[in-house]
């Protein structure tokens, strides 16, 4: 178990992307260990999208190494990380509206039922039991849930995948400050069930509390890293993203 | 008009009407997945019946050298694709298996068995053989290098790809058109209609075919996974449902339906190498009153076509096809009154 503990679950480094003449994000680098939550925090347009996107192979990128659990996966593609057990919630979501919540979820299991596995009834149960809320709806469309519904969707539909490593964009965007709370409570016991997870939030505070790690993302560049128990009592990142209240 | 009169009139609509359905409903698929407006449909019409049809002269159909020909540009593009990229090793068997191995035993079959004295049965499951997978290489030949590109190039690709095989159609199968026997004989007489058996078989097949894929898509995985591709790719892409995957699988449907319905109608009309086209484009305007996007609308819109086709036939037969096309412009006109412009993916 040791050795395999030393063994990242991802790293990745000098990843740069560009869109077009304009790079995006400069030589970025960073690890997430195993069962870590590890948060990429920074203001908007600082490259955090951009960072999990090219991660995940739905952007070009046009330099950087990518390993994941020790393997090379330079130039995979989405369809091949979501094989090997990467998972991304992308900030829009990007639920089947007009399905039901039961084959949204059934949908999230579609890598494990192309490799013969075939659990999925069993996952749902699981799944079911962190989102209640969820059972109650299973036959309704998922266009028709609420924000804080479709977030919890999106989350579920990730965890039918049963992934290695989650990667969470923004989950608390546009949710109420109680439903904002009973997700990151959400994320913070998905650590127990041994997955490991990148977050990428603008909600500096929520993420580092949450965080056993943290990266700052500025103008495309990491411009600050540390234990997060430590970031969150950095006069600088106090400053910038936590406001005065940060100290608490 | 009397009663015998409409009720025959009523019962060649519906019959027609019926295999315009089918095609719409595959129209509707390839582009709510693929963004293809699958113009070559009509193709696949006109190459299922005329490879039954060659089959039942004793002769090798052209359509087995465009499988080998195409199966062959397919594996050279798919190889160079995944030599350079180690991870896809495992690939290549099934690369080798569908593109090459598939139709040279395919063709050794057709000439061992000599299929013009087998049951009808078995060549049409022949012909089905021969012509389906010419969909899916399709898609990988023509659309997948394009599957970024906007509607109206993937338009104007399909157009050519038409073209291409309409040409095809003429080497393969000459100019003369040909005619297929019935699947069965007999008729059933109720009342004062007389229905005949192959209108039965259309009848049925069509109906079976479309509980067969309303089951596909409200129940399988795969059928599901196509639903999600439609609705949102990049959500798709992340649950692991490749692009390709879902295009080449809509691709199959297509041309298998298109195959199908080719040989459903070869024995109540003659078909020449570019029939095809014109029942496709029926199903298109079929498909078009379902705005492009509901499976029910373009089927009731698809038998619609088939009435009007066959009721102006009889009170104005020259000018059929122009009342049948005309049908569009009201339909684009109310589409594009009651529908919010929607702006194209990305």
């Amino acid at each position: 178990m040791g050795a395999t503990a030393a063994v990242p679950v991802l790293e990745i480094s000098d990843l740069c992307v560009s869109y077009g003449k304009v790079e995006a994000l400069h030589h970025a680098g960073l690890r997430v260990g195993q069962g870590q939550i590890v948060t990429v925090i920074g203001p908007n347009g600082a490259g955090k999208t951009t960072m999990l996107s090219a991660i995940m192979g739905l952007l070009p990128r046009s330099r950087g190494r990518i390993c994941f659990q020790g393997v090379d996966l330079d130039g995979a593609e989405v369809e091949d990380m979501v094989a090997h057990g990467v998972n991304l919630v992308p900030e829009s979501r990007a639920l089947f509206g007009e399905m039901s919540v039961e084959d949204n979820l059934l949908l999230g299991a579609f890598s494990r039922h192309r490799s013969g596995l075939r659990d999925q009834a069993q996952t749902m149960e699981e799944v079911f039991r962190v989102f209640p809320r969820l059972k109650e709806r299973r036959s309704q469309h998922a266009g028709t849930l609420s924000g804080g519904e479709r977030q919890m969707l999106a989350l579920a539909r990730a965890l039918m995948a049963k992934p290695k490593l989650l990667m969470l964009d923004e989950p608390s965007l546009g949710l109420a400050p109680l439903i904002v709370r009973d997700i990151f409570r959400v994320i913070g016991a998905l650590k127990a069930t041994g997955v490991s997870i990148l977050l990428v939030e603008q909600n500096a505070r929520a993420a580092l509390q949450v965080a056993d790690y943290a990266y700052v993302l500025e103008t495309g560049e990491i411009a600050l890293e540390g234990p997060s128990r430590e970031l969150i009592d950095d006069p600088k990142v106090v400053e910038s993203y936590l406001g005065l209240g940060g100290k608490r | 008009m009397d009663l015998q009169i409409a009720l025959l009139l009523g019962q060649d609509g519906i019959t027609n009407g019926a295999i315009y359905a089918l095609l719409s409903l595959a129209l509707v698929l390839v582009f709510a997945v693929t963004r293809v407006i699958f113009i070559p449909q009509g193709e696949f019409v006109a190459f299922g019946a005329l490879t039954l049809a060659s089959f039942q002269a004793g002769k090798v159909p052209g359509t087995l050298w465009l499988l080998i020909g195409a199966g062959i540009a397919v594996a050279v593009v798919d190889l160079r694709a995944v030599l350079g990229r180690s991870r896809q090793r495992r690939r290549i068997f099934s690369i080798l298996g569908w593109n090459l191995v598939y139709p040279v035993v395919l063709a050794i079959l057709i000439h061992l068995a000599k299929p013009g004295e087998l049951p009808l049965a078995a060549q049409v499951i022949l012909a089905l053989a021969l012509v389906v997978p010419l969909g899916p290489m399709t898609y990988r030949l023509a659309f997948q290098p394009l599957a970024e590109a906007s509607v109206l190039v993937l338009l104007i690709v399909a157009v050519g790809v038409h073209f291409a095989l309409v040409g095809l159609g003429l080497l393969f199968f000459g100019a003369e058109g040909s005619r297929t026997p019935a699947f069965s004989d007999g008729s059933l007489t109720l009342g004062s209609l007389t229905v005949g058996a192959q209108t039965l078989w259309v009848l049925g097949s069509s109906l079976t075919l479309i509980v067969v894929l309303a089951f596909f898509f409200e129940r399988t995985i795969y059928g599901k996974a196509l639903r999600a591709t439609a609705m949102n790719r990049t959500g798709a892409r992340l649950m692991g449902i490749s692009t390709v995957m879902a295009g080449k699988l809509s691709f199959l449907l297509a041309s298998l339906i298109g195959a199908f319905s080719g040989v459903l109608i070869a024995p109540i009309t003659t078909v020449y190498y570019d029939t095809g086209f014109l029942i496709g484009l029926k199903g298109f305007v079929g498909a078009i009153v379902g705005a492009l996007s509901s499976y029910p609308l373009a089927a009731l819109g698809a038998l619609l076509v088939g009435l009007l086709e066959a009721f102006s036939s009889f009170w104005a037969s020259a000018f059929k096809e122009v009342i049948v096309f005309t049908l569009i412009i009201p339909v684009l006109v109310w589409l594009s009154l009651t529908t919010h412009q929607v702006e194209e993916e990305e």
